[in-house]
């Protein structure tokens, strides 16, 4: 609908200009492909913005939970922190070390941003503002979130010191082993939904109860084993011992500087804000108020978006992340594989099998 | 139906671009005095005393091939579960054998001590 619009807003400013003719045999077969080129950056660009903020947010967040400031020197409230530091990552020199292998050292911090940005492309912000609305959406996720291990080994191995080496197995051993038990979870959702199609997802969580019909009732211990998960995938705090600074000074990315190192920071932060919105669709119902069909509270607030709820979502997992952040002591490495084998994956099994046993009786009310 | 995944494929396109742009830009803009010294390993202002490829625990392997084993048995839980509610008993029961054999497996590599860090 949107996209014939703004193509006839295109023909009439063109033909104001007297263009149109000259310039139809192009931009119409080209236009479709402009319009999503055009929704494309429509996500990217807030996602760019939002880790932006996301790094003030989380610096303010840990200063205020250890009764300090934060950072509030460049503009008001430090509001324009992040674009400082942008700027001066961009203005570091790149530092390619002597001994690494050239070509991938340079590869793999595009290797880690590209599949975090490109999960986004499935994602559903609210009923049907949905880039591809495809139906193997949970399955493109799954793929893209795997990817992302390859930017984080190939930088290990291809800056050739021993740092980054140990902490590029450490990081690919955690992630992997993580990823089970986050399939796991995502089987039961599938379960649960009977789809892959992320927008279906949603739409299976609709009903008259409001936030009582969504999955996280039934699949609570699964949204409590992917989000944490989650924190073990993006190694942050407190299973960030891929980064170690106390031990290994960062592990992968200890030979980055300027860009090369923003790249990793950006493809991290983008990945948080990706579990975060990827929990709020499959557990928390996406887009849907959580007030539906209640008496008074769901009229009174039927007036709101469903991106606005979206967000506010995300915002839940997002303050999560730093929550954990500021309160968690960092892991050893052999607890974070006991928790990752011994505990996940058990729980994860167990519960497959008891979400495909419930839903043989009638009892199965999502 | 394929040409659904157009965007998709778009995205991946655009989100290379991404990461390619800042790259460049960066290497334009920032300075470029590469000496000996800088450009050396970091080891906490030691010099480099070993090569980096080195040997290393081999458990890093054996959880790798534990995963495999594991993500393909998620593989093949996700069509299942997709039809589940069509399939009713029979599929059921079919994939309640085929996890019962999984977790023999499971037991035998804990006890087996394939899971233990120490």
């Amino acid at each position: 609908m949107m996209e014939a619009q703004a193509l006839q807003l295109v023909e009439s400013l063109l033909s104001f200009l007297g263009l149109w003719e000259l310039l139809r045999g192009f931009i119409e077969p080209a236009w479709h492909v402009v319009w999503t080129v055009l929704k494309i950056f429509a996500i990217i660009l807030p996602i760019m913005g939002g880790v932006a903020y996301y790094t003030l947010a989380e610096r303010k967040v840990l200063g205020f939970m250890q009764v300090r400031p934060g950072p509030n020197r460049v503009g008001y409230w430090g509001l324009l922190q992040p674009v400082a530091d942008g700027l001066k990552l961009l203005c570091k020199e790149i530092i390619i070390p002597t001994n690494s292998n050239k070509f991938l050292f340079l590869a793999a911090p595009v290797l880690a941003l590209t599949p975090a940005l490109a999960a986004w492309a499935v994602i559903p912000f609210d009923d049907g503002m949905i880039l591809a609305d495809v139906n193997a959406g949970l399955l493109y996720l799954l793929a893209m979130t795997s990817l992302g291990v390859y930017g984080i080994i190939i930088a290990g191995w291809a800056s050739n010191s021993k740092y980054a080496f140990l902490g590029a197995l450490r990081s690919a051993a955690q992630i992997v082993s993580y990823e089970l038990a986050m399939g796991f979870a995502l089987v039961c959702v599938l379960l649960a939904a009977q789809s892959m199609n992320m927008g279906d997802i949603v739409r299976g969580q609709q009903s008259e109860y409001g936030l009582f019909g969504w999955y996280w009732i039934p699949l609570f211990p699964m949204l409590v084993v992917y989000f944490i998960a989650g924190v073990a995938e993006t190694n942050r705090a407190p299973f960030d011992m891929a980064e170690g600074e106390s031990e290994i000074v960062a592990g992968f990315h200890v030979e980055y500087s300027g860009m090369g190192f923003a790249l990793f920071f950006l493809a991290e932060y983008a990945n948080m804000i990706l579990i975060a919105a990827l929990s709020s669709v499959m557990f928390l119902g996406g887009w849907l108020n959580p007030f539906q069909g209640w008496p008074v509270l769901g009229e009174l607030t039927a007036w709101v978006p469903g991106l606005v709820w979206m967000l506010g979502k995300m915002s839940i997992f997002l303050f999560l992340f730093l929550w954990l952040r500021a309160t968690f002591p960092r892991y050893r490495y052999d607890q974070l594989m006991r928790l990752g084998w011994k505990v996940f994956i058990p729980l994860t099994l167990v519960w497959v099998v008891v979400v495909a046993t419930w839903m043989q009786t009638p009892w199965w009310l999502w | 139906m394929l040409e659904n995944y157009f965007p998709v494929l778009l995205f991946i396109g655009i989100a290379l671009v991404m990461g390619v742009v800042p790259l460049v830009l960066g290497m334009l803009v920032g300075p470029h005095r590469p000496d000996e010294k800088k450009l050396s390993p970091y080891e906490c202002g030691f010099e480099a005393f070993e090569d980096a490829r080195m040997k290393f625990d081999v458990r890093f392997y054996l959880v790798a091939i534990l995963f495999i084993l594991f993500d393909l048995e998620i593989a093949f839980l996700f069509p299942w579960a997709i039809v589940l509610k069509e399939i009713g008993t029979f599929g059921f029961v079919s994939m309640m054998i085929f996890l019962a054999i999984l977790v023999v497996g499971f037991v035998y590599e804990w006890m087996k001590g394939a899971l233990e860090w120490e």
